[in-house]
């Protein structure tokens, strides 16, 4: 960054120069309007939230912004120049740096390299390190973006990728940063952090372009939002103007009203864990001694920042892996040995954590799916042989009962959007009425009108007669859902505390590891 | 230029594709022909004479084909599974090895027992000497690119060993070639006078079966499962390393069937060039047919046409026949683009 760009994103006079200008952009995917003449403007300093459903144009928009995609109609203009279309190059050129939701980053290269690679001509012998290293960090301190420049991306986490990310199109002097959807993979901590950084950034006088479906993300970070529904920009306001619960209508086109569980008595347990420890092949404890019962009619919520075991109970109650230690107990009997198979078969749902790479077969078809975990039944096959009308049949069924938006049983999965994905596990699982529901970050990814339906079906089947285990990292989700709830931290599980009498503050301080406040919390209830 | 993603690929496209990427192929090998100045037209005319021309080059044409549908269906049942397998070339002699042992006179049945019990004993041995990079692939994540590419080199060591020492045969005037099988466990001719022989019968009915497998059974479902996500497969109960060594052993076998029923349909003995690169030749039939079993059969055949063709032509002609390595690695890069573009449209700007 130079001293005369930086003067010239920050105008002399009181109002902040417009860096960006969209008119009427029109993209059509065949027969999908995917943008329907949007226009925006963007000015020095300001962060612009783009919310929308899931499908509704903001990755696409914002794919023609930086190049990837070439728009039907339109113009777009950069600090008062017209950019040309379709090159991403001359969208870099040009100050624009684009985050993407999966991260661009070499695994098996320093941060370092990864920053600056691209930057340097290919025809000059030797790379200047040294000069590299100290723009690198001078950047990084500049922002309070805290990265290791020797370290390795594979070794980094999640938050740390992110911020190796906008250094790399720091480092390409951009005046604009376009972050897709910058917080799906955060947790709550990482995100704020996140948001700490685009305050620094805005400060510096860059303008920042948010995509999103979070309301609290857009009212934690932006300072004007447009929501786009259907392709069609619907409304642009001042952040500050407005509320959720009408950028909530805007971006689905109608009220949304979140389901409420119903007041119910707890039957008999369906799942007790008792001392559990489950060892890492390192020897790490993933869960030390848990005690944890989910009965009928009960939704339990595990609370938790994320890599604290979550994932080591989730596959236990998968039947992905068995206890080292203590007993595993499904509706009274012992879970003897890790089998998927059998969980299922004894009345278990699961709703994995990740639903693109456990959850379900993209290549293969809906139909396919739908029987994935039950494809041995009488129902589906006889003497091996698939019986592929009746499974297209329950297809047809599931995808009615469950409104999942596809074009048929023999769709490709990989076609279907997150939510419609979701829906399809829900009704894979859901459709046998089971015992027990273990929903694993149900919602992560989803759209507003996708999460209430998620949780309406999961409060039905509890009102059904199901227990539900959910294991979130949004906190939100679980207030809203659980009776009870317990937090996990460091492989361990407080016990459980009934919902209502535990604040969020107070979760906060058991997330962090702070459990002397236990005894109080368990007293008052 | 740029390419976009098509949202659905209709059928018409994917099977115009491939007769589109041999026509570019045939185009651009044109090139090459023109250089060596002979007249192109007349000596495309040769070559497809020569290949499918009368029947004399139509058995032959379908005799050579046999080994590479049957290679051709090793391969691509093991990449369907991203099982990679390299070393079709070495199960290929494995099984040849077994046919020669088997079947030059140790056991004494007649040829209905024995012919059957060769060609199962040659894929049991195939398909074993691919189940070793299998285990170590799925117990221990070892490359099996690396270890079975390298297994091929081991077994044709091993091969010229046995050649030379113990399976020697001694009227083969100091050759190191194996005796030949007895008449009994030889795979009768499916024409008389010709060379073509019931290995392809065997071959074009196993590429139907492994079809029906594939689209029909739950077999076939897991396997497409297991090569498209392992990790969901797994979540859903499947039994992920039951389904590779399974996939490995029937990779294996295929291949090992090609060398036995090189051996028992065609040459009548082993030696040290019973097969061209047969397993190699196998992996580019598999990409050519886009890993579908009934496309390998077109593919194996396409190959082996060029490959007849070509010689017909380069004894006519002042073309070397290698012209015919030429053309089938044009086809097949011709074949990748034609793929991307069945998924992907071009636009401008």
């Amino acid at each position: 960054m130079t001293a005369a760009s930086a003067s010239r994103s920050l105008s002399t006079k009181g109002k902040p120069e417009v860096v960006l200008r969209l008119t009427g952009i029109t993209k059509r995917f065949g027969p999908l309007l995917a943008n329907d003449a949007i226009s925006l403007t963007l000015h020095a300093g300001e962060v612009l939230a783009l919310l929308g459903e899931n499908g509704a144009g903001k990755t696409t928009l914002m794919n023609i912004l930086f190049g990837h995609y070439v728009a039907e109609q339109g113009t777009i203009e950069v600090f008062g120049r017209p950019l040309p279309p379709g090159s991403p190059h001359a969208a870099l050129e040009a100050g624009i740096g684009m985050v993407h939701q999966h991260f661009t980053l070499a695994d098996n290269l320093s941060v370092l390299d990864n920053v600056a690679v691209g930057t340097e001509s290919l025809w000059r012998l030797r790379s200047d390190r040294r000069a590299s290293r100290t723009r690198l960090l001078e950047l990084a301190q500049r922002f309070g973006l805290d990265v290791r420049p020797d370290a390795l991306v594979a070794d980094l986490s999640v938050g740390e990728r992110q911020r190796v990310e906008i250094l790399k199109a720091l480092y390409r002097d951009a005046r604009i940063l376009i972050l897709d959807e910058p917080t799906a993979v955060l947790t709550p901590q990482e995100a704020a952090g996140l948001f700490e950084t685009l305050g620094r950034l805005t400060a510096d006088g860059l303008a920042i372009v948010f995509i999103s479906h979070k309301m609290n993300e857009v009212f934690a970070a932006s300072d004007t939002v447009a929501v786009l529904r259907a392709g069609k920009l619907v409304a642009t306001h001042a952040t500050n103007s407005t509320d959720r619960a009408k950028l909530a209508e805007l971006m689905v086109g109608r009220t949304v009203t979140p389901p409420a569980p119903l007041p119910l008595l707890a039957g008999d347990p369906v799942l007790d864990l008792s001392r559990v420890t489950v060892v890492s092949g390192h020897g790490q404890p993933l869960l030390d001694a848990v005690d944890l019962t989910v009965c009928r009619h009960q939704v339990v919520g595990i609370a938790g920042v994320s890599g604290n075991g979550q994932t080591a109970l989730a596959e236990l109650v998968s039947g992905l892996s068995a206890p080292d230690s203590g007993r595993v107990t499904i509706k009274g009997v012992g879970v003897e040995r890790a089998d998927p198979k059998a969980m299922v078969h004894r009345g278990v749902a699961r709703i994995p954590e990740d639903r693109h790479s456990a959850g379900l077969v993209g290549a293969m078809t809906v139909w396919e799916n739908l029987i994935g975990e039950r494809y041995r039944d009488r129902a589906f096959s006889r003497f091996g042989i698939l019986r592929r009308s009746a499974a297209r049949t329950y297809a047809r069924e599931v995808i009615k009962d469950f409104d999942v938006r596809c074009p048929g049983p023999d769709a490709r999965t990989q076609l279907l959007s997150g939510g419609n994905m979701q829906k399809l596990i829900l009704g894979r699982t859901l459709a046998y009425r089971p015992d027990l529901i273990l929903a694993s970050q149900p919602t992560r990814g989803l759209d507003i009108g996708a999460v209430s339906y998620v949780h309406g079906r999961l409060l039905e089947a509890r009102a059904a007669g199901a227990g539900v285990l959910l294991i979130s990292e949004d906190l939100d989700e679980i207030l809203a859902l659980a009776d009870r709830i317990a937090v996990i931290h460091q492989a361990r599980l407080t016990p459980l505390l009934p919902n209502g009498h535990v604040s969020i503050g107070q979760l906060g301080l058991l997330m962090a590891g702070h459990w002397d406040i236990l005894p109080e919390i368990l007293d008052a209830a | 230029m740029r390419l976009e993603p098509r949202a659905d690929s209709p059928l018409s496209l994917q099977l115009i594709a491939p007769l589109g990427a041999i026509a570019a192929a045939l185009a651009l090998c044109a090139v090459l022909v023109a250089w060596t100045g002979a007249p192109v037209l007349r000596a495309y005319g040769l070559l497809i004479e020569g290949a499918l021309g009368s029947r004399f080059a139509l058995t032959e044409t379908l005799t050579r084909a046999t080994p590479l549908i049957l290679t051709g269906l090793a391969a691509a049942v093991a990449f369907r599974a991203k099982l990679w397998n390299i070393g079709a070339e070495g199960q290929l002699y494995m099984g040849a090895l077994t046919a020669v042992i088997l079947g030059g006179g140790m056991i004494d049945l007649p040829a209905g027992l024995l012919v059957p019990l060769v060609m199962l004993a040659a894929m049991a041995v195939g398909g074993a000497t691919l189940l070793g990079p299998a285990v170590l692939k799925v117990r221990f994540g070892v490359d099996e690119v690396v270890t079975t590419l390298l297994l091929n080199f081991v077994v044709l060591l091993l091969v010229s060993m046995l050649l030379e020492g113990p399976l020697k045969d001694p009227m083969g005037m100091g050759w190191p070639q194996s005796a030949p099988v007895i008449s009994a466990a030889e795979l009768p001719k499916l024409i008389a006078r010709t060379r073509l022989h019931a290995g392809l019968a065997i071959a074009v009915g196993l590429a139907i079966l492994l079809w029906l497998i594939d689209t029909r059974t739950i077999w076939g479902y897991e396997n497409r499962a297991v090569g498209a996500n392992p990790r969901a497969a797994a979540f859903a109960g499947m039994p992920v390393t039951w389904i590779m060594l399974r996939t490995a052993l029937l990779s294996g076998g295929l291949a090992g069937l090609a060398g036995a029923a090189e051996v028992c349909g065609l040459k009548g003995y082993l030696t040290l060039d019973l097969s061209p690169g047969f397993g190699y030749s196998g992996i580019v039939v598999a990409m050519l047919a886009q890993l579908h079993p009934l496309g390998v059969v077109g593919a194996a055949v396409f190959i082996a046409a060029i490959f007849v063709g070509a010689d017909a032509m380069s004894r006519a002609m002042p073309i070397p026949n290698y012209i015919a390595d030429v053309m089938v690695s044009t086809s097949l890069l011709c074949m990748l683009v034609a793929g991307l573009l069945v998924r992907y449209r071009l636009r401008r700007g």
